[in-house]
């Protein structure tokens, strides 16, 4: 099945986000993944859902989310049109004997060591999902000991842009 | 002007033009319960929040304001979550206000807490909870706004009692703006007449009638479209009285439990125009098989139900009375008199004449006696099971709003207390609710409160001592193997009617239905008339 990505402005308020969430489970969508953060109007958050499904999954999550009062403006954004990333914190094992093997696979994936121990580098990543998938694929052979990932947030290319109110370009 | 919380609730239901409220005090929502002792409105004390808020719903059905019902928290929140479902799947415009604990004591598990807002979330239009007693007054505009606007639903306002407690200085707001709800109610010129279009060339077109063409109050221009372009209608559970009962353009209803007649047509349709119907699963039998040689309209208030449950060619967004109103000035019609002559044959040959030889009361002849006996205003409420469809299908429901039903979410326990709203709401009409041995004993306690407004309420209640729509789903699904569906120990209903001081008679047969159900309208109060049904009578 096909990934979607959509953002969504919504109020900035508590229970927001359950509501939100809640939706996706109660009529059985699936939820890739959910960043939010608040907006430039900090009454406003954004929320990038990616959404697992056909075309007919896609419309009725739209439809659906649009109909919550919180829920100020939903768009799909095209893949071509929009740029993504992806925030990773990677803590991999380290010994004085891979360290610099580990070194350059960060190097070749510009990622950054952000913290490090006798036993530990930590490294944070950040790119699209397949990105920062593939540099957790190289650096599983050393141990993975710990993961964070925010998932996926997205913004159109360009002039265009999403606004609260009825400023579009 | 300096008000408490709970004055700026009561002032602000007032300022609503709120008169009439449903429900049931407790501790945590005495400030309110004493803030309404000062106050015009009249408070109808229930037997249980959940009869408090089908009452709500009875009275919003028949009055056409939003129904108000309030329950304390905890428990009594929780008692009211069933009638803010049934009212969300039939989108009837309800607020419930709910008392809550103390703000500070939230999520400590104290005494009568529960998270209602988390709770009612995934079935309630919208909810609240008051954080900030400044909020109140314009949480409450925005609720009923919310509540009565758009596609109507019910909407959730969780008051702690100390928000209650605490005073400001009161301004009702008189604008709202809510950014991220503002519903379409015009229908897209070019797709109407994209309709128009579509009718002219249809051969065998067809419209189905939902429970959205009553909210939109339009079935007087339904029933002008459906004249002039010479369609027939068939309609929804819900949408049962858009079209008069006895139209000659009526089919009936569709649908599992509806009548050969009205699936006939949906089958044999070229065009199948939906109008605020969200063609739910025992409309279609088969979630998405509808009409499949047909091109489908529809037309809703609620885009999400466009395509959520079956594909169309034309959709249109809008409120159905602004929509018709439009398509009504374009359209012309086509050629329907073959397929008109074809379904109204149909209707004529398949009609089924009542079998009076049944043993016992034949359910069929009583509604359909009953019918014929009751003025058009008359308004018939009933409880799910069997009663529920052998109403839907022999009451001749005259106009909108005249058969009053839980269709959505299917609510055992829902017409009697409807009714009691429904009777609140429109005094000088007669209201009968039909029942089933089974549905009437989940709100019967609600006689306490007919009996306490000295209200006058018909009650139909069909006994065959069985719960006879999962007795009848176990007959034909689990080979007759009856699992739990004996009501071997009804009380006496005829004595219970008495202990409430009211009248009451039983029938065992056919020929005592005529008189028995002019005693029961003749009373001037309430009448309780049972009905011993043969448990192996069919539902349709």
């Amino acid at each position: 099945m096909a990934k979607h990505t959509l953002s969504v402005l919504v109020e900035n308020r508590s229970g927001v986000l359950s509501r939100v969430s809640g939706l996706f489970s109660r009529r059985g969508f699936n939820i890739d993944s959910l960043a939010v953060g608040v907006t430039e109007d900090p009454e406003v958050s954004r929320m990038t859902i990616v959404v697992d499904g056909d075309d007919y999954t896609v419309e009725q999550v739209n439809k659906q989310l649009n109909k919550l009062i919180d829920v100020i403006k939903i768009r799909t954004l095209e893949p071509s049109e929009s740029v993504s990333r992806e925030l990773a914190l990677i803590k991999v094992n380290a010994t004085p004997a891979n360290r610099t093997e580990i070194m350059q696979i960060v190097e070749i994936f510009r990622a950054k060591i952000v913290d490090v121990s006798k036993n530990t580098l930590t490294v944070e990543a950040s790119g699209t999902n397949e990105k920062v998938t593939a540099l957790e694929d190289m650096l599983r052979q050393f141990g993975i000991k710990e993961i964070v990932r925010t998932g996926t947030i997205a913004i159109e290319r360009g002039n265009k842009y999403i606004k609260a109110g009825n400023n579009e370009e | 002007m300096k008000l408490t919380g709970a004055q700026v609730m009561v002032k602000s239901l007032e300022l609503e033009g709120i008169s009439t409220l449903f429900g049931y005090p407790g501790a945590a929502i005495s400030p309110f319960y004493d803030a309404l002792l000062d106050s015009t409105l009249t408070h109808i004390l229930t037997r249980n929040e959940q009869g408090a808020a089908h009452a709500a719903s009875g009275y919003s059905r028949v009055t056409g304001k939003v129904g108000v019902c309030v329950s304390t928290s905890g428990p009594g929140a929780t008692n009211l979550i069933t009638g803010i479902a049934t009212a969300y799947s039939d989108s009837i415009p309800l607020v419930a206000i709910t008392g809550q604990v103390q703000s500070d004591l939230i999520g400590r598990d104290v005494f009568q807490e529960a998270d209602i807002t988390g709770a009612t979330e995934p079935f309630c239009k919208h909810n609240y909870l008051v954080k900030d007693v400044r909020e109140l007054p314009r949480i409450i505009k925005e609720a009923f706004h919310i509540a009565a606007t758009g596609r109507p639903g019910p909407v959730v306002i969780d008051v702690p009692i100390d928000i209650q407690t605490q005073e400001i200085d009161f301004k009702y707001p008189k604008e709202i703006e809510i950014r991220g709800y503002k519903p379409n109610y015009k229908g897209h010129p070019q797709q109407i007449k994209k309709i128009a279009e579509a009718i002219s060339i249809a051969k065998s077109p067809l419209i189905c009638a939902g429970g959205g063409v009553i909210t939109a109050k339009a079935s007087d221009l339904l029933t002008k479209f459906a004249e002039k372009c010479g369609i027939p209608v068939v309609t929804t559970l819900m949408g049962i009285g858009t079209i008069p009962g006895d139209h000659s353009l009526n089919l009936g209803m569709l649908g599992s439990h509806g009548v050969y007649c009205a699936n006939y047509a949906v089958n044999n349709t070229d065009l199948l125009i939906l109008i605020g119907a969200r063609v739910g699963d025992r409309a279609l039998g088969t979630t998405g098989k509808i009409a499949q040689k047909a091109k489908i309209i529809h037309i809703d208030i609620d885009p999400a139900e466009i395509g959520k449950n079956v594909s169309t060619s034309i959709p249109v967004v809008g409120d159905v009375r602004l929509v018709l109103e439009d398509l009504l000035e374009i359209v012309k019609g086509g050629d329907t008199k073959q397929w008109l002559s074809m379904v109204l044959e149909t209707k004529q040959t398949r009609k089924k004449t009542i079998d009076i030889q049944t043993k016992n009361v034949n359910p069929r002849l009583v509604i359909d006696s009953l019918s014929q006996k009751l003025s058009a205003d008359a308004i018939m409420t009933t409880e799910v099971g069997q009663n529920q469809i052998w109403a839907a299908n022999s009451f001749i429901a005259r106009k909108a709003g005249a058969f009053i039903t839980s269709g959505g979410l299917g609510t055992m326990g829902y017409g009697l207390p409807a009714a009691i709203g429904v009777k609140k709401g429109k005094p000088e009409s007669t209201v009968v609710v039909v029942a089933g041995d089974g549905s009437f004993q989940m709100s019967m306690p609600e006689l306490g409160t007919i009996k306490q407004e000295g209200l006058a309420i018909k009650i139909i209640i069909f006994n065959n001592s069985r719960l006879g729509m999962v007795r009848e789903l176990q007959k034909n699904r689990h080979n007759g193997r009856y699992s739990q569906v004996y009501l071997d120990s009804n009380p006496d209903f005829v004595k219970l009617a008495e202990a409430y001081g009211f009248s009451a008679e039983r029938i065992t047969d056919n020929s005592q239905v005529d008189s028995a159900l002019d005693r029961l309208l003749a009373d001037d109060k309430t009448y309780i008339l049972e009905c011993i049904v043969d448990p192996e009578e069919a539902t349709v």
